[in-house]
């Protein structure tokens, strides 16, 4: 029995120790606003956070994330994530939406580590996150302005 | 809708295939191919001249050294590279300030502390490769663009091998856990020759015999 905590809710799981946490979210629990994109660790689409760090929930064995804390888009709080969440809707940056949830979890995340990102900063932790409908630029526009927001709340 | 959402997955789908086209995986062996053998420091032992002797087990241990399962994390710029064509990594990840990625793009997004063989089905990879220390040898450790005589004396230099006494590298290169990654590198990938032991041993008697390196 494998047991981890998903978006503060105690989850337990006694199939195969392999299946990915992708799998686990969005079956088993049926938290489906994780998406599946490749399955190769190749897209984002899959991105959660695990203690709060980006993880490819696709290639990630439940296993491996026993006792730990997972976070998907559908859990995610905080000032990062309201700031994101208001510049997301601001910006309006989802054109079809199938990466935005991989998209958002990642901006959070360096928005944790990296309350005022550069150009560069941005490209480094979203160059894992493909959107096929190419909404790079409001991406990136976005995160800048969650950033600005977060600075003028203080 | 259903076929809305069945295009954008292919989308998403077709863009990791072309990336992974690149690399040639007729080149990596399957899984349980017996390596390229390594020789002993045994087979060195009619070499009389120490020098030469020495230098010649330098030369051996760089079949290991300058292997892509080696080489690939050791590169001379801020990317890691990947397959036995030593392509660029995909997706494009940078080194970071710590050698472990970017902000929000860490080592560890990706890679767990194990190898994993895919669930998903994808044409040319089989597995994630993965250790506890995944992560880039420091830009100092570069090796990616050297001659075998430049990395020889690279690892004797303490400015560039950690800060390792000779002996300490003997135990490094026996010893660690990622280093011995390059043996048990995951389904679909080619072992460096040898096993991380005789590697280990060949290059403890390369130590004791002078450490004399292949001359340019
Ligand atoms: S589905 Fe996990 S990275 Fe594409
Ligand atoms: S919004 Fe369509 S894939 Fe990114």
């Amino acid at each position: 029995m494998i047991a981890f905590t998903l978006n503060n809710q105690t989850i337990q799981f006694d199939g195969d120790p392999k299946t990915p946490l992708l799998w686990v979210i969005r079956d088993r629990a049926g938290l489906t606003g994780t998406k599946y994109g490749c399955g190769i660790s190749q897209c984002g689409a899959c991105t959660v956070h695990v203690n709060g760090m980006t993880k490819r929930s696709c290639v990630t064995p439940v296993s491996t994330i026993a006792d730990q804390r997972v976070t998907t888009i559908e859990g995610v709080d905080g000032k990062e994530a309201n700031a994101i969440h208001t510049a997301w809707i601001e910006t309006d940056v989802p054109q079809c939406g199938y990466c935005q949830s991989g998209q958002v979890m990642s901006a959070v995340a360096l928005l944790k580590q990296k309350p005022n990102p550069t150009d560069e900063d941005i490209d480094g932790a979203m160059a894992g996150n493909i959107c096929r409908c190419a909404t790079y630029q409001r991406i990136r526009q976005a995160i800048h302005t969650a950033a600005q927001q977060m600075e003028e709340s203080e | 809708m259903k076929t809305l959402q069945w295009l954008t997955v292919a989308g998403i789908l077709s863009l990791p295939l072309i990336a992974y086209s690149g690399q040639d995986s007729s080149s990596e062996s399957a899984a349980g191919t017996p390596a390229e053998s390594l020789r002993s420091a045994q087979d060195f032992a009619d070499i009389n001249n120490e020098e030469k002797r020495s230098a010649a087990m330098f030369e051996e241990l760089g079949k290991v050294i300058q292997h892509p399962r080696c080489m690939n994390c050791h590169p001379a710029g801020n990317q890691p590279l990947q397959g036995m064509d030593m392509t660029v990594h995909e997706p494009p990840v940078e080194r970071g300030p710590a050698n472990f990625g970017t902000p929000g793009m860490e080592c560890n997004t990706c890679h767990q502390s194990e190898n994993v063989t895919l669930a998903a089905q994808a044409k040319d990879i089989k597995s994630v490769p993965g250790n506890p220390k995944w992560h880039l040898a420091p830009i100092e450790m570069a090796w990616v663009g050297k001659s075998l005589t430049q990395i020889c004396e690279q690892i004797k230099d303490k400015e560039r091998n950690g800060n390792k006494t000779m002996e300490e590298m003997i135990h490094h290169m026996a010893k660690d856990d990622l280093v011995g990654w390059g043996w048990k590198p995951g389904e679909g990938r080619e072992p460096a020759p040898g096993t991380q032991k005789s590697f280990g041993e060949l290059f403890e008697a390369w130590v004791h015999s002078g450490a004399h390196c292949p001359s340019a």
